[in-house]
């Protein structure tokens, strides 16, 4: 396993109109193996950009972005993508979406065979294989993502906004999942969002990005996800501490959104 | 294969039109007590008021067949079949009064007299105008005044009543008198009396009515028919008569041979003093041509005192009169069940016109599409859709290049001085390129329609294979997309037939020119289809495939070809219909076989039934395509828009 490590993050893009936009700013953090990252912030702050660059499909236009050793130049199998509408392939079926990777790695068929049945068990969804997908719902969808992404055993996963187009009880719901498998997997998690709640429970540490330029703000370091992987999740979001600090943040991004809003 | 029931045409279709108007009534009835019972379409604009309502379909079915049926006529062939035949009877009689009925306002019109006359004093009037203008001398322009005032003068007398000849006069009294003579024996019953052994003959030997395409039997064959052709017969005479009287008064002849005179002396005093303009010498000849040829009108004697013509007019009044009571019920078939046109009669036959004529009767239709299905007979001597066992090594020369024997080293064989050839292996190596050997035989499709289907089908096929990969590659690369967009953006807009005539040109008439046609319809259609579906492909998708490991290679064949085959597929369902309207236009431009040959044929022959078969071919054929790709698309990509 290896750490994720970004050094003078910049990005800087030419706007149409003139003049620049700095998506980034001289992000620097280091994320250990087997740590749960949420990143959350006002819109326009460049969570998405920040992801794209671990992800490798963009490149920075200043500093670096490591993962052990290695520079990231590039997406690469080691690191999972799951985005917020699925982007599954619907003219595949459940199993074949699951091990598209194995197939692309040439897998012997009967290996990927039992590995498809076992996550497709993991995340749920066992017996489900030879549906097609775009007869699934929302929720089973990502479920199928995250196998998906699973499957190739990749050393950090990014997740995009992923349960931002779900119902609130089928949210709920796949929060835990990913709770639990990131426990189970031990594996590096980092995930943007739009939910306060959800950074805070699927957060072992949560970065509060800031707009123009897009920057790491705060950095919080959490107990609530450590607890989620026992205790009842809706315990926990009553909790007082998980109230308080919910507070504190929605508190912080307000005053950047009328800040934002203030300068336009 | 149809002829046996053929025999029975009246039978069947008059029993298929009565069972179409009850359909139509049955369902008339169930859809207003559809609307009784079941209250789901309440309010106008739910657009569950458009479900259901198979019984429209039937109705909308049997509608256009009653259309079919009635217009064609074949319903009044059911239930009447001898109708057409004394139709024509009733035709060559109203042919022979024509002549005399053209000269009077029978409808609705002028007397001919007054046509005429209108017309000669127009050019009268006009010729006088032009005196003023043509420098005549004075003694010129006093002559040609004169010239045209006589010409007046002689019209006058023709339209007196007090110069009219009293022969003229009692040659129309015989005239009248015939016509009444003949309209009293219409009225009798026995009138003609009975038919002559020839006449019975002849009547056996009548066709029926559309054996022979529109034609109608000619020969009468019932007694109201005899009595119709005998009157017909007999008008004719009194026409050919009536047409030989002429307004020849001694008072108008001498007033045309003044005028010839006068017009004589008018021409000699012109051509005496030639002018220089050329322009005026011109306009100077044909002014003196002008008169000449109003006098030669005029001179016809066709212009009749006003009211010279009354007894004629009136006797021929009562004689239509009296030709349409005898009709009888006859009239109100032809009125009622043969709309769109009417039964005319030539010189020696009877033919339907109108839509009886252009609109094939459905039991006809079915007998000539059923006789050139009949591989045996064919459309010029050529199946419709059948095959032809042809030898294996056609095949292999149509395949194998020629040129392969040539790469064979060595030479070909010479003959020696026996004068024998022996082959050796280049030589066999050529036989077998050029299909020059012994093999067994293959069954092939052969037929016009074939030959189209084939076509189309081969133009989709190149435009498929080649189109869709470079659809892709524009999609995806800004070089292809700049590079190759100008060069089908130019070729794409013109339309497919306004290139056929130099493609057929370059290719000659035969599969080539047409299946190259058919690629470059297809290929525009393609690449765009392609190209659109290429870039429609998702960015998410493409990112997820990258992390998950693909390739660049691996992502284009499992993530972006399949995210575009809706639009392939759509694009190869426009292609297919646009290349079928190309081909048939390309085959009518030029070519021996294909359904496009066989409807140009047969609109240059005026085959009306051949027309419609092809064109209910080419309704069949597309019919059959588009549910051949609704069903490949329902079942190669059910996820369409779903993802």
């Amino acid at each position: 396993m290896s750490d994720l490590v970004a050094k003078d993050l910049s990005m800087v893009f030419d706007v149409d109109t003139g003049g620049q936009v700095h998506a980034l700013n001289n992000v620097n953090f280091t994320l250990k193996s087997g740590e749960l990252l949420s990143v959350l912030g006002p819109s326009g702050c460049g969570k998405t950009t920040l992801l794209n660059i671990i992800a490798g499909f963009n490149h920075p236009t200043g500093g670096a972005v490591y993962l052990g050793d290695e520079e990231i130049k590039g997406p690469g199998v080691n690191r999972g993508m799951v985005f917020q509408q699925g982007a599954l392939f619907e003219w595949l079926t459940v199993s074949e979406n699951v091990d598209f990777g194995l197939r692309m790695k040439g897998t012997d068929p009967k290996k990927s065979k039992k590995m498809v049945d076992e996550w497709l068990d993991i995340v749920g969804l066992a017996g489900f294989g030879d549906i097609p997908t775009y007869q699934l719902s929302g929720g089973m969808q990502q479920r199928i993502a995250l196998a998906r992404c699973l499957i190739n055993d990749p050393d950090l996963i990014l997740m995009d906004e992923p349960l931002g187009a779900l119902d609130a009880l089928t949210r709920e719901k796949m929060q835990s999942l990913v709770l639990k498998i990131w426990k189970e997997t031990g594996k590096t998690i980092m995930i943007i969002t739009h939910s306060v709640e959800e950074a805070l429970l699927l957060g072992e540490r949560l970065f509060v990005m800031a707009p123009r330029p897009g920057r790491l703000h705060k950095e919080y370091n959490l107990p609530f996800a450590e607890r989620g992987v026992t205790e009842d999740t809706r315990d926990i979001k009553n909790s007082e501490e998980f109230i308080e600090t919910r507070e504190e943040i929605l508190t912080m991004i307000w005053d950047m959104e009328e800040e934002i809003m203030g300068q336009v | 294969m149809f002829d046996f029931l053929f025999e029975y045409r009246g039978l069947i279709v008059g029993t298929i039109f009565i069972a179409l108007i009850a359909t139509v009534i049955w369902a008339i009835f169930y859809g207003r007590n559809l609307i009784r019972t079941e209250r789901t379409d309440a309010v106008f604009g739910n657009p569950e008021r458009a479900l259901g309502g198979w019984h429209w379909v039937i109705t909308g079915v049997s509608a256009i067949l009653i259309v079919w049926i009635y217009f064609s006529w074949d319903a009044a062939r059911a239930f009447n079949p001898k109708a057409a035949n004394e139709l024509c009877q009733v035709g060559k009689l109203s042919s022979a009064i024509n002549p005399i009925r053209s000269t009077f306002p029978l409808d609705d019109g002028f007397l001919k007299g007054t046509s005429l006359l209108v017309r000669e004093n127009k050019q009268l009037n006009g010729l006088a105008d032009q005196v003023e203008r043509l420098g005549f001398s004075d003694a010129e322009k006093s002559k040609a005044k004169e010239t045209i005032d006589l010409m007046r003068k002689a019209i006058i007398g023709m339209t007196s009543p007090e110069f009219l000849d009293s022969a003229t006069d009692a040659k129309f009294k015989e005239i009248v008198s015939k016509i009444d003579g003949l309209t009293s024996k219409l009225a009798d019953q026995n009138y003609p009396g009975d038919p002559t052994a020839e006449q019975i003959a002849a009547a056996e030997k009548n066709p029926r009515w559309g054996d022979s395409g529109n034609e109608i039997p000619a020969a009468p064959a019932s007694p109201r028919g005899y009595k119709f052709d005998a009157a017909a017969k007999e008008m004719k005479t009194i026409a050919t008569d009536f047409s030989k009287i002429r307004n020849n008064n001694s008072n108008f002849l001498a007033q045309v041979e003044k005028l010839k005179g006068q017009i004589a002396s008018l021409d000699t005093l012109v051509q005496a003093s030639p002018g220089t303009d050329e322009l005026l010498v011109a306009n100077r000849a044909d002014f003196v041509k002008g008169l000449t040829r109003v006098l030669r009108r005029v001179d016809d004697g066709n212009i009749f005192p006003p009211d010279a013509l009354n007894n004629v007019q009136s006797a021929l009044v009562n004689l239509d009169k009296e030709q349409k009571n005898q009709q009888g019920g006859l009239r109100y078939y032809d009125a009622l069940m043969m709309p769109g046109g009417e039964i005319r009669a030539g010189s020696n036959s009877c033919s339907e016109q109108g839509s009886g004529r252009w609109l094939p009767k459905p039991s006809d239709t079915l007998r000539t599409f059923a006789r050139i299905s009949d591989p045996e007979i064919g459309y010029k001597g050529y199946p419709l859709l059948w095959y032809k066992m042809k030898p294996f090594g056609e095949m292999v020369d149509f395949i194998v290049p020629d040129f392969i024997s040539s790469l064979v080293p060595g030479h070909y064989p010479r003959h020696d001085t026996n004068g024998i050839v022996t082959p050796n292996f280049k030589s066999k190596v050529r036989d077998f390129a050029t299909g020059n050997f012994e093999s067994f035989k293959v069954p092939m499709p052969s037929g016009h329609v074939w030959d189209s289907l084939l076509r189309v089908l081969a133009g989709l096929f190149f435009g498929i294979i080649l189109g869709v990969p470079l659809g892709l590659f524009m999609g995806l690369s800004r070089f292809s997309k700049g590079f190759f967009d100008p060069l089908i953006e130019l070729y794409r807009p013109v339309p497919p037939l306004a290139w056929a005539p130099l493609i057929l040109t370059i290719f000659g008439i035969g599969d080539d020119g047409k299946i190259f046609l058919l690629f470059m319809v297809a290929f525009a259609i393609m690449v765009i289809s392609a190209r659109t579906g290429a870039t429609g492909t998702h960015l998410s998708k493409i990112h997820a495939a990258h992390s998950l490991g693909a390739t660049n290679r691996q992502i284009l064949r499992k993530v972006i070809l399949p995210n575009s085959l809706p639009e392939i597929l759509t694009g190869i369902r426009i292609a297919i219909g646009v290349c079928w309207g190309t081909l048939v236009a390309a085959e009518m431009l030029a070519g021996t076989t294909g359904i496009g040959f066989v409807e140009n044929v047969a609109r240059k022959q005026s085959d009306y039934e051949i027309i419609w078969t092809t064109i209910i071919i080419l309704g069949l054929l597309g019919l059959l395509f588009d549910l051949m790709m609704r069903w490949v698309i329902d079942k190669f990509i059910p996820w369409r828009g779903k993802g």
